[in-house]
């Protein structure tokens, strides 16, 4: 093996995995590779003589760059095991794996030699269209534990997920699909046995008519009872619930269907009307898997895209370097700085911690942590800045289900669900309504006809259309709005944002960002500026970012009695050595005080050492969002004093109000005597010293930057870079409540003009049943492709 | 006539065995995975060739 420095060969490709070699280069049989691990599975590969593997597809490989070394020895615990495995006797067992990695001809062909690189194992298969792989094997020579670690060895990381296990195959879709086979069959035979009515074959074969009659009858009686089975039960459970749906109607007119023509057979006064039945169901059900394909394909269930990065500083042998918390690993080391949350289930190594879980479990007092004991994902860490090691890795949606929490829910959520919940109801009281007067008026005037109109017009007056427009119109603007750094906690926020009048802005990381120039006036050692550095990385406020990032040249060192006090600053003891950083006020400084919002103060044993004079940079785009929001942009909001005014006023008109000095308290304040005016407030601050006045807006906004800190208190999260786009997101929020009453009303249009002519006779139930699926799915197409388009237009402008 | 109700008997069982083996293809998991027994088809020789190595 050779170790090549890789700033010299910057362009080598890894052979097994195809990513460029960043770091260093291993190389075996002349071929080069981006890691230890994927110099290794090559070796086993060509070990075990499967280097074909190479030949199916260019650069299979799975990198294994980013595995960890998880043990999965909690796999043979008899419980696991149990849950485990498909089968398992003392000489064969069978266990299925899911392997998100396998995307190739390779992955098969190497997944199912797996007999060949160990022992032990008998066969496998693999499930190229749902990732799982099947694994026989010796329980005396191997066990699930082992089969895991191998696959992880060879890249192919098993995702273990006990609860979910029997999810790998989909039996509701297999069953439908059975459903819909039974009901055309029935549905063919059928037909063909009613041709003789369709003809009108003479009366005197009046036998052969009882036979196909009678046939009809037992034919339609597996499709009542298997296929459209699911009609029944549910509209029976909401019936008995006193609440009515969709299947109630259906329910009602297949039965009515069903037992007039099986009247008609038996007292053999007619043929029935058993092939409108059958065809009804099969058409029916055919409906129902193509409406389940067509939301499969425009599923808007959040992608990982669409929740915000959240990011976390892992330990890179080196140095610590921000990591999104997706990509972090068991056993790696993090940093939680003060008021972080914690990113996912780990061991504390400091000595001590306090974590406040009031996002977890609501009880808002911190609990003590000592060293090796487990800290939770969605604590915060308060004061000083721990290390801790992953144990557990977190996903993005158990993050986001803390977001959701309801301590952090506005009272007054969703009005489109009450609307749609009101509106179903009547609209399905209203139709049983219309049925039963249809019916009557039919049975004076063409009795003969009264249950196929009868049963179409149940058909027809389907209002789902109406409950799907909502959900796939709103998911559709979350993905889009996630898309383009605007992460928003779920789909009522897009409702508020439609109704926003007013913007408030903070200052201090919205408005400004990054320093300019940051320089120290006064005398520091070396040594000092370590001490100033680790304090200042320690904490999360802006103004300790930017001398952090003034700094970097300068080692952090261990430091005791880290405290930080919101507000004023944060202190520490290194050597002996009292520290203090802050506001003038809180590092008792003394000398002239003008401009000093813009300076943080260093003093070293109660002696004032200087100041870092920090020239803030406006966000360049500010100046024009501003003049784009017009007369919503309200206010601006500042803890800092007004030396900043000057330069404000430069950008905000006038008829912005600009208030500095202003505590977290008084910008809550602020807010509520707005809103108490009939405002609808979006305030938009850095999340540190605003939560509250974020959580009292009616949709507060963090901007975030390094997206190291994560308020949960605020309804969205803009990435930095997108606060330019601000204005086009409230237009599209607007856009999407349009979209949804269009698609409402384009709902209740057809369900108006389709039940007319089937009240009328004009469509017969065959006819209705096929229009039904239809109009619900041309909702939510026009509606995803609304939103689509829509946002497409606003956001290229 | 009664060959037309023998017709319609035997036209029925053959339908009913069809739909039978659709149902147990269903349920035997042919649908499962539409692409991977398209390539496996290709390996099985070069299997072979190695293991008479």
């Amino acid at each position: 093996m050779v170790e090549v420095d890789s700033t010299i060969d910057t362009k080598l490709i890894c052979y097994h995995c195809g990513e460029p070699c960043t770091t260093e280069v291993f190389e075996a049989q002349e071929k080069n590779f981006c890691c230890h691990g994927c110099k290794t599975v090559f070796e086993i590969l060509s070990e075990n003589d499967l280097c074909e593997y190479y030949s199916f597809d260019e650069k299979p490989g799975v990198s294994l760059r980013h595995v960890s070394d998880e043990t999965y020895a909690y796999l043979d615990a008899p419980s696991v095991r149990k849950k485990l495995m498909e089968f398992d006797s003392p000489s064969f067992g069978r266990i299925w794996f899911y392997v998100p990695a396998v995307h190739c001809i390779s992955c098969i062909w190497l997944l199912e030699n797996l007999q060949r690189i160990k022992k032990g194992v008998i066969a496998s298969e693999v499930n190229f269209a749902g990732k799982m792989v099947r694994i026989d094997f010796n329980p005396e020579e191997l066990t699930p534990g082992q089969l895991a670690q191998l696959l992880a060895s060879l890249g192919y990381v098993p995702q273990i997920n006990l609860e979910g296990e029997k999810k790998r195959t989909e039996p509701s879709n297999k069953v439908l699909v059975t459903k819909i086979a039974v009901a055309g069959f029935v549905f063919g035979n059928v037909m063909m046995l009613s041709f003789p009515e369709y003809l009108g074959v003479n009366d005197d074969d009046l036998g052969l008519r009882l036979i196909f009659s009678y046939l009809n009858l037992i034919l339609a009686i597996p499709v009542m009872l298997y296929s459209a089975r699911d009609y029944f039960v549910n509209g029976w459970k909401t019936f008995t619930q006193r609440q009515i749906n969709i299947d109630v109607p259906i329910a009602a007119g297949l039965l009515a269907l069903f037992f007039r023509s099986a009247y008609d057979i038996i007292s053999h006064t007619g043929p029935g009307y058993m092939d409108s039945l059958v065809g009804l169901v099969f058409f029916l059900l055919i409906g129902r898997w193509f409406q389940s394909k067509t939301y499969e394909s425009l599923a808007f269930d959040r992608d990982y895209k669409s929740y915000f990065p959240l990011a976390v500083m892992r330990w890179a042998g080196t140095d610590w370097a921000p990591v999104v918390v997706h990509d972090l690993q068991v056993g790696d080391q993090i940093k939680t700085r003060n008021l972080e949350i914690i990113p996912a289930d780990s061991i504390l190594l400091s000595p001590v911690a306090y974590i406040d879980y009031s996002f977890v479990t609501g009880e808002s007092k911190p609990v003590q942590v000592k060293a090796g004991e487990v800290v939770y994902a969605g604590g915060r860490l308060l004061g000083q800045p721990v290390e801790l090691t992953v144990t557990k890795i977190t996903s993005q949606s158990h993050l986001t289900r803390l977001w959701n929490n309801h301590i952090f829910q506005k009272p007054e959520e969703s009005h489109y669900k009450k609307i749609i919940d009101n509106a179903a109801r009547r609209f399905t009281w209203v139709v049983m309504g219309v049925a039963v007067v249809t019916a009557v008026v039919w049975y004076f005037l063409n009795p003969s006809q009264m249950w196929l109109v009868l049963t179409a017009v149940l058909m027809v007056a389907c209002p789902c259309a109406l409950a799907l427009a909502a959900p796939f119109t709103y998911g559709n603007m979350l993905r889009v709005f996630g898309r383009n750094g605007f992460y928003l906690k779920n789909a009522d926020v897009i409702e508020r944002l439609a109704g926003i009048d007013s913007v408030v802005f903070d200052k201090t990381g919205t408005i400004t960002h990054g320093a300019a120039n940051v320089v120290f006036v006064g005398v520091l050692r070396k040594e000092q500026q370590s001490w100033v550095k680790t304090l200042t990385a320690s904490s999360t406020h802006p103004l300790s970012n930017l001398i952090t990032k003034s700094l970097t040249a300068f080692p952090s060192v261990p430091v005791q009695e880290f405290i930080e006090r919101a507000g004023k600053g944060i202190e520490g003891t290194f050597d002996g050595s009292y520290v203090k950083v802050g506001s003038a006020d809180f590092t008792e400084f003394t000398g002239a005080r003008e401009d000093v919002s813009s300076k943080v103060f260093v003093s070293i044993d109660g002696e004032v050492r200087g100041y870092y004079r920090i020239e803030t940079s406006l966000r360049p785009e500010i100046k024009g969002l501003v003049v784009r929001l017009k007369e919503k942009c309200l206010a601006l909001l500042s803890g800092d004093h007004d030396g900043d005014r000057a330069r404000m006023k430069s950008i905000f008109p006038g008829h912005v109000q600009l208030l500095f000095d202003q505590s977290p308290h008084d910008k809550l304040d602020y807010i509520s005597t707005l809103q108490r005016g009939g405002k609808k407030l979006m305030m938009i601050g850095d999340g540190l010293n605003d939560s509250g006045a974020l959580k009292q807006s009616d949709v507060g906004v963090a901007i975030t930057d390094d997206t190291g800190v994560f308020t949960p208190a605020c309804d969205g999260i803009l990435m930095g870079g997108k606060l330019a786009q601000l204005d086009r997101f409230l237009e599209l929020g607007k856009s999407a409540t349009t979209i949804l009453k269009i698609a409402f009303g384009i709902s209740f249009f057809y369900n108006i003009i389709a039940l007319s002519f089937a009240v009328t006779g004009h469509l017969t139930p065959l006819v209705a049943a096929i229009l039904m699926p239809i109009s619900s799915v041309s909702v939510v197409g026009f509606s995803t492709l609304a939103v689509n388009w829509v946002a497409k237009r606003t956001l290229s402008k | 006539m009664i060959i037309i109700g023998l017709l319609i008997a035997v036209s029925l069982t053959i339908a009913i065995l069809f739909l039978g083996a659709f149902i147990w293809s269903l349920k035997s998991g042919q649908y499962d995975d539409l692409y991977g027994p398209s390539v496996r088809m290709l390996f099985e020789d070069k299997k072979k060739k190695v293991e008479e190595k």
